[in-house]
């Protein structure tokens, strides 16, 4: 007697409905386990992790400031992997758009600059993201190397630019040599909407580009190319669609996307250019797209979700000296119990009683 | 449901309410920042035994939190802000890197006292310390000098910062005064911390024909290949001489613990006030781990050298400081380089045949 | 000892862990299964083997420690991918922060502490051979054992069956299937043995390389175990060169430091990322139509009935 998975004939829309709550629910008992094995109260944690940040103004801006660069990135990497190709250097094309467009702010340091700098800044970020992103994209359309390795490789490759660049030209001459760039000047910082807290322009312009998402996959002839290829290549190719084209397109996007969270991060939260600016933004938000199920909606919400975990962690840290590792651990176990209740839509369990072997012809 | 959920939630907000609430008026609350895991028998080690100290000498009136492992982007000024939120009322934030995240919050809450490690903006409420960690590195020089039998050193440098170009300096000076033609070796692992570079970096350096390491990273690996390979080593931050039994010299150990005592009394009786403490050997911020495998003469050496400094006769910067090319640096402190000039050194002093990065 | 005997000895040491995981993962990805979660299951292999050696003083525990560690982990990681017929590269990323995640905690008791490190070989005589001797004969188990592994596979998949079996597997899973191979349980067998690499390859960090346990001391080893793999080619002989040029570059970038040669450090630091991706695309170009991966590499099987 054998327990088999198989395919279901078409999706099952109760199980699309209620899995992430069953993966939520299953996560909560698993960490509830840790929290008791770590010898803490498991019911105080969870109200440390998911009810106290909701409960005051502060911390609620904290999460949205947070969630903004996880789902502009998220977005992005939607479209890359709705399309089935697997952008997995973000982090690497935030890095380059926020050096970028820092490019700008520190050339215009001191200038009397206009109002212009902010939004060239933006548009540079974007640009940058993309072309960085181009690179993976090329090399497969053109070379077939596989864009797992070449847009991670980069990765590294960006970040060690940055390093370069804030320790040695784009040093703060004020600075006694430490890098970092000075201050950005007004001009070149990015908004805070409400005195007081720091969320800014930002989450404004995230939300945009969640709304966008929608219309580009819902409504558009490009947002179905972008599904068709990813989920029915042969289909596509009778289609008539270009799968190359639309690889290179879908990377391009989700490296503006990248690019623009990354100078956004930097012209916004933290003011100045310095090493270190993403703690790995780029590999959270691949798990935000998959907890949003590359759905836009969907990610808003996981992305909000996910940056509420890691303000809860920093206060449990705080409140009850659970360590920050619990947090990953907690990211990593929910994106399991979603991955694997979301496969239970395509596919169903079957106990199988054994038959009579049919012995076969090969030996 | 809906009530039961409601009362839930209100059950756990009391419950998290008075988890804050518990700890009240009567005690202070001091929160540290730090940048990476308490046990990295380094940097952030020692502060935390400096939080320990505190928590010894003064007991119940105190409550400590500390938040590790902090990178030093957009999210730190939130940690910061959330110490702040949870009651502290003085905070140390113990690495350049929160410099600007602690200005930014120290404007948000005036009546909040900040304490920024190694930076140099400072605010009515945001004090700076740090310690003269060359003045050790001076003596650490003469000692190498003394043992070396290549005359050639082997020097770990994090990040090529003022602090670490003037440790670099000031070994040099030190070396220079019992070997005019000693040499040295740099090797930038480009971190504070990472254990595989620096054993990488040590294994290097001992190869090129070093025979005495000296770092300015904070992972004891290059006393563990030191001490594997039979060579001599100097430890950093807190002592690793168990990595190194036979190897380590000496040690130069951050000691907080006075002036953080210094500080919470400050805070407690009400005269806290924004300072700049830029403490060395004088006044036991910066000390000196016990002199090991040393010959006796050589020790004494070396104490004779620290009693020196600490009684002032001896300046590890005395002037005429001759820069690489020869020529005198310009002297602005009497007749020692003064504090700013060596808070922004960015030259390397005659002897050094090699180029800081990024120049 | 000279220079250039001290700089093949560093070489080997740098290289052997990226030589072991590498390995791993290439007889995963040979079956057709592309299990990105080395570097999670490297670095929970770190803090349990240098757990087991610290609790019990011997290096060879330490080394089963981490070997189950990785072990245990690619199992949950199989579950998911061949049990669920999830998707492998969300799955391989999840497994990645878990591990991190994870090894963080299980590790935090032990930083701090230390061990002795892994005895090297030493035999009078041969051992004291100029140039040669500490190279071939005075090395610490991990090295000899990891290019032992690297000619154990190459056997195993091209002069035994049950390799051929496998890469059978991992080409054309349908026509495996049809055959009559339980191809679920080959690539179960396959992702179990890249996670007892991976765990065996970051045990090596504490118990020889740096005898300590840092969080984060497999600082992104796993993803370059990954590169290399594909670098490769998928072939075991062109593992060992990949392996050894990657912590040649890693050494001698220190060197050249040391030597004075005024090349900005992060350029060549940077230099073996930019090197894989060069030799990604030369590589992929010299093939018709693109790389030689395993056919059905990545794909989700579910057998008919």
């Amino acid at each position: 007697m054998q327990l088999v998975l198989e395919k279901r004939a078409e999706r099952s829309n109760v199980i699309a409905l209620i899995s992430p709550l069953i993966a939520i629910g299953l996560t909560i008992v698993t960490m509830s386990i840790l929290f008791a094995i770590l010898g803490k109260n498991p019911i105080l944690a969870l109200g440390v992790y998911f009810i106290d940040p909701l409960t005051d103004s502060y911390s609620l801006q904290e999460i949205a400031v947070k969630a903004t660069p996880l789902v502009m990135i998220a977005i992005g990497l939607s479209l890359c992997y709705l399309a089935n190709v697997w952008n997995i250097g973000a982090e690497g094309q935030f890095l380059i758009g926020a050096v970028a467009g820092s490019w700008l702010a520190v050339k215009t340091q001191g200038t009397d600059a206009g109002h212009w700098v902010l939004p060239a800044m933006l548009l540079l970020g974007a640009a940058a993201g993309a072309l960085y992103a181009l690179i993976p994209a090329i090399c497969k359309v053109r070379f077939g190397a596989s864009e797992i390795l070449t847009s991670l490789m980069l990765v590294y490759v960006a970040d060690l630019f940055l390093d370069y660049l804030v320790r040695g030209p784009w040093r703060d001459p004020a600075g006694f040599n430490f890098p970092t760039t000075a201050e950005f000047d007004p001009v070149a910082t990015v908004p805070v909407l409400i005195q007081g807290g720091r969320l800014h322009l930002g989450a404004v312009i995230a939300l945009l580009v969640v709304a966008a998402a929608t219309v580009l996959l819902g409504r558009t002839i490009k947002g179905f190319e972008i599904r068709v290829v990813g989920a029915a290549p042969r289909a596509a190719r009778f289609g008539g669609f270009n799968s190359d084209q639309l690889i290179l397109l879908t990377f391009a996007i989700s490296g503006a996307l990248a690019g623009l969270a990354g100078i956004i991060e930097v012209a916004g939260p933290v003011g100045h250019l310095q090493p270190g600016i993403s703690p790995g933004y780029g590999f959270t938000a691949i798990i935000v797209a998959f907890l949003g199920r590359l759905n836009p909606i969907g990610i808003l919400i996981a992305g909000l979700f996910l940056a509420l975990t890691f303000i809860g962690g920093e206060q449990a840290q705080i409140a009850m000296k659970i360590p920050l590792d619990v947090t990953k651990v907690f990211q990593g176990i929910l994106l399991f119990y979603v991955l694997a209740c979301d496969s239970l839509i395509l596919y169903r369990f079957r106990l199988v009683f054994p038959t009579r072997k049919v012995s076969s012809g090969t030996a | 449901m809906r009530k039961i959920l409601i009362a839930a939630t209100a059950v756990m907000l009391a419950a998290g309410a008075s988890l804050f609430s518990a700890s009240a008026a009567d005690k202070l609350k001091v929160g540290f920042i730090y940048l990476g895991p308490i046990g990295d028998l380094g940097w952030t080690y020692q502060h935390e035994l400096a939080r320990q100290a505190l928590v010894k000498e003064f007991g119940d009136k105190i409550e400590t939190t500390y938040l590790e492992n902090v990178s030093e982007g957009p999210d730190s000024e939130r940690s910061i802000e959330q110490l702040v939120r949870a009651g502290n009322k003085l905070i140390f934030t113990t690495s350049f890197g929160y410099m600007e995240p602690t200005l930014k919050v120290a404007k948000k809450y005036p009546d909040v006292h900040f304490e920024h490690a190694t930076g140099y903006k400072r605010d009515k409420n945001m004090s700076t310390y740090s310690g003269r960690f060359y003045e050790g590195r001076y003596i650490q020089g003469i000692i190498a000098a003394k043992m070396s039998k290549s005359g050639v050193l082997g020097y770990i440098g994090s990040f090529p910062i003022p602090e670490v170009i003037s440790g670099i300096n000031a070994t040099i000076l030190g070396a220079q005064t019992i070997n005019p033609n000693i040499k040295v070796k740099i090797i930038w692992a480009n971190s504070w911390f990472d254990p595989g570079k620096e054993a990488d970096a040590a294994k290097a350096l001992l190869d090129q024909g070093a025979d005495v390491i000296m770092q300015h990273t904070d992972s004891p690996a290059a006393m563990q290949i030191a001490s594997e390979r039979g060579k001599l080593a100097f430890g950093q931050d807190s002592e690793m001489i168990k990595f190194g039994p036979k190897a380590q010299l000496t040690s130069i150990e951050d000691n907080w613990a006075p002036y953080y005592i210094d500080r919470v009394k400050a805070q407690l009786d009400g005269t806290w006030k924004s300072e700049d403490t830029w403490g060395g050997l004088k006044s036991k911020l910066v000390v000196m781990a016990p002199y090991t495998n040393m010959p006796d003469d050589v020790k004494k050496l070396a104490m004779d050298t620290e009693a020196a400094i600490v009684d002032g006769k001896l300046f590890p910067f005395k002037c005429p400081v001759l820069g690489q090319d020869g020529k005198e640096i310009e002297c602005k402190g009497g007749d020692h380089l003064a504090d700013g000039q060596v808070l922004g050194m960015n030259f390397y002093v005659k002897g050094i045949d090699d180029t800081i990065p990024g120049k | 000892m000279g220079l250039l005997e001290a700089i093949i000895l560093s070489v080997l040491a740098a290289s052997t862990p990226l030589l072991i995981a590498a390995t791993g993962e290439l007889v995963t990805e040979r079956s057709g299964v592309l299990n990105l979660g080395v570097e999670g299951m490297m670095i929970v292999g770190a803090a349990c083997g240098f757990g087991g050696t610290w609790l019990t003083g011997s290096t060879i525990i330490g080394a089963l420690c981490g070997i189950g560690a990785g072990v245990l982990l690619s199992l949950v990681f199989a579950m998911m991918t061949l049990g669920l017929a999830v998707n492998q590269v969300a799955t391989g990323l999840a497994l990645t922060i878990l591990g991190i995640g994870l090894s963080g905690l299980i590790g935090a008791g032990f930083v701090g502490e230390r061990i002795t490190p892994a005895p090297h070989l030493y035999i009078p005589g041969l051992t004291d051979i100029p140039l040669v001797g500490r190279i071939l004969f005075g090395e610490d188990g991990f090295i000899y054992l990891s290019l032992a592994l690297v000619v154990a596979v190459w056997l195993f998949l091209y002069r035994t069956r049950a390799g051929l079996v496998l890469r059978a597997a991992g080409d054309n899973h349908v026509s495996a299937h049809a055959l009559g191979y339980p191809v679920l349980r080959i690539r179960m067998f396959a992702v179990m043995f890249g996670g007892g690499c991976a765990g065996l390859a970051g045990a090596y960090l504490p118990l020889a390389y740096t005898p300590f346990f840092i969080p984060g001391m497999t600082a992104g080893r796993g993803w370059i175990a990954l590169a290399l793999v594909v670098f490769s080619s998928w072939r075991p002989g062109r593992l060992v060169i990949g392996a050894y040029l990657f912590g040649a570059v890693t050494i001698l970038q220190l060197h050249a430091q040391g030597l004075g040669l005024g090349i900005p450090s992060q350029f060549m630091s940077a230099l073996p990322y930019l090197a894989t991706v060069i030799v990604l695309v030369l590589i992929s170009r010299a093939r018709t139509g693109g790389s030689t991966a395993p056919a059905a590499l990545g794909t989700v099987f579910v057998p008919d009935r």
